[in-house]
Formats: structure tokens, sequence, C-alpha cells
């Protein structure tokens, strides 16, 4: 599953920084039937988590209501440099995951 | 009085002439503030999802021929600038009107060997969003020639049929009733230059001939496959008819 991620390039410590991903997944809601009538079963990323240096810092829960390829931002507090890793996971099991990297100075 | 004959036949057809909506106005002008803001961010922008995997799919070989698209074209910044904007064309080698999405087909098979991508299929979305993405912000220019005269000549003639139970030409949408209200929605002038585009209504990205089929079955017509004669001549036409405005893709529309 392919995802983008933006973080600033730079930070100072303490700054309140924007984070945001955005993911490429159809989110099916299970509402839909296809062209036979049989209906479609719902596959969305169900749960998000963001680890900064290790620690969690953001999880979404997402259902039928969430369009596809979601978009989620977030604030954070740059406490030191390092890395942000996103995971998620959908109805099918298939799972994902991306990583940036922040620099902190001074 | 064959000179009278004369006047009228050149009278008919100057009324005739293809005429380009005046002042124009890209399809993103008619959209909500939502999806104007949603278009102007490039991290926001899902299609842009497409373009990163176009990215990727531009540096990895396919096909027996084991070549990648980067392969012979290097960077895409440089060497697809402006391309897009100059499409549909004729293709020299297969003597035909072609896409952007036929033209990367046509590179799969003559130099990466490899078989084409399908239609509306991810891949191919992708590499055609990619590619044209390196030419926004430029004005579409296809010429009309002496090799896609007949092609541009069928595709207006498409453009100003009434198709369908509903019995509607493109024109009288897009011609004489754009910027007012078809239900909720405000009908725009109808040009192609921000495609491959995500559409909300697709939740998706897809490509200009997906968009046309889409009127066609809004008339209740019978809508030509993908890659029809009919659907590459009114994309010709379209581009004719857009001529300067500048390459949007990945544009967001409804």
């Amino acid at each position: 599953m392919l995802a983008r991620v933006q973080l600033p390039p730079a930070a100072k410590r303490g700054e309140v920084i924007e984070v945001r991903i955005t993911i490429q997944h159809p989110m099916e809601t299970g509402f839909r039937y296809e062209l036979g009538g049989k209906p479609i079963p719902k596959n969305v990323i169900n749960r998000l988590v963001a680890r900064y240096n290790g620690a969690e810092i953001f999880s979404a829960e997402m259902g039928s209501g969430i369009a596809a390829n979601p978009y989620l931002s977030f604030f954070t507090v740059a406490d030191a440099s390092g890395e942000f890793l996103f995971e998620w996971v959908d109805d099918e099991g298939n799972r994902g995951e991306e990583h940036a990297t922040l620099t902190v100075v001074a | 009085m064959s000179a009278a004959l004369l006047l009228a036949v050149a009278s008919a057809a100057s009324a005739a002439e293809p005429r380009k909506p005046s002042p124009l106005k890209s399809g993103i002008e008619f959209t909500g503030e939502s999806a104007r803001s949603l278009q102007s961010d490039d991290f926001a922008n899902p299609g842009m999802l497409w373009v990163a995997r176009g990215e990727r799919l531009w540096n990895e070989s396919a096909g027996r021929g084991g070549k990648s698209c980067a392969g012979c074209h290097g960077d895409a910044a440089g060497s697809m600038k402006g391309v897009a904007a100059r499409y549909p064309k004729v293709d020299p080698g297969a003597a035909r009107l072609i896409d952007l999405e036929g033209r990367i087909n046509l590179c799969r098979e003559r130099s990466q060997q490899a078989a084409p991508l399908a239609h509306e299929s991810d891949a191919l979305l992708a590499l055609t969003a990619y590619v044209a993405h390196q030419s926004r912000g430029m004005p579409l220019a296809v010429t009309v020639d002496w090799q896609n005269r007949a092609d541009f000549e069928r595709g207006r003639e498409l453009y100003h049929r009434r198709i369908g139970q509903m019995n509607l030409a493109c024109t009288h949408c897009h011609d004489r009733n754009w910027g007012r209200n078809l239900g909720p929605e405000t009908i725009s002038q109808g040009h192609g230059n921000a495609f491959p585009a995500y559409r909300l209504e697709w939740q998706s990205i897809g490509s200009l001939q997906r968009r046309i089929r889409a009127c066609y079955y809004g008339l209740r017509a019978e809508m030509p496959s993908y890659g029809a004669k009919d659907l590459l001549d009114l994309e010709l036409y379209l581009a004719w008819r857009a001529g300067g405005l500048p390459v949007e893709t990945p544009g967001v529309r409804r």
C-alpha cells in the first residue's frame, strides 16, 4: 500500500509541528454491490498508529464513513530528532507502514 | 444562381465552424471551494498518490526488454515536460490517433516488450498521471494538420451529434449552458485539461475516456468501449477546444 507522509524538513526543539499522511486505499464501505448483485465485503483501514521514536503519539480507528485514500493530519511537539513510524491494517489483514525522519535543531 | 448557392454553402460552413467557449474556463472554476483547495494542496490532493506510484513505475524495468521508462527517457521532469499538452496525436509508426495512455502502451510493446496495461488499471493511470503531471501549468496545444484533420472533423461531428434517450449532444450542455445548473451541479465547459483527474464521485483517479463515458451514461446512450475511435476523436476535439488552458493533472473534480 502506497502512502505519503509530510513533515517539516526541520523544526526547533519544542516547536509544534503538523504531521500529515495519505494512504492509497479503496476504503470499501461494505454497502455496495457489484454488477452481479453480490455485496462487496467491507474493507477499510480500521486502525492506524503513529510512533515517534518508538512512543505511540497518535492512533485512529476508522470505519465505513471515511472516504477512499484517507488523509489524516495531527500536531505534535518536536522533542528530538528521530523517526516517525506509521503502521496500519485493513479488514483483509493487509498491513502497511511508512516512515519519515525529523531533524530537530537546538 | 450557382454563385448564390456557393454563398449559401459558404455561410452554412462558417456557422458550423468549430468554436471555443469564450472566455475559456477550466473545470476547476465550476467546482466548490473544497475541491479547489484539495487540488491546490499537493499533499492533500489524492491524485498525487497516483503520481507518486507513477514515479516508481517510471524507474522500474518491465517486460522481456528489461528496460524501464527512465532507461530511454531519463528524468521525466525534463524529457516529459510539455508532452501531455500535445496529445492526442497521430503516432507515425502506428499511423493512427493515440492518446497519452495509448502512447505509454505503445512504448511497452515496442521497447519494453511487455504486455499493454489495461485501461483504467492503477498502473496505467499512475504512469499517465505522472507523465502528464510534468506538463502541469503548460497550455494545451494540439495542432490540427493533414495527419489528424479527419480525426478532428470526426470528433467535432460527434461532439455536435445528438445521442441517447436524452437526445442531447455535448454542445447542448458544454457550449450553450455552461455555468448554469443541472440539478445540484454547475455545468462546466467540458475541458479535459485536468485528466487523469481524481473524481470525488469515483473515489479514485480516472482517465478522460472514463469521464466521457460517464457523459454517455448520463445521456442514456450506448457507451463506446475504452480505446474506441469515437473516444479518441472526441479527446482530440476536446484538446483543441481547450487549447490554451493549463494542464492541471492531477486535477480534483466532483
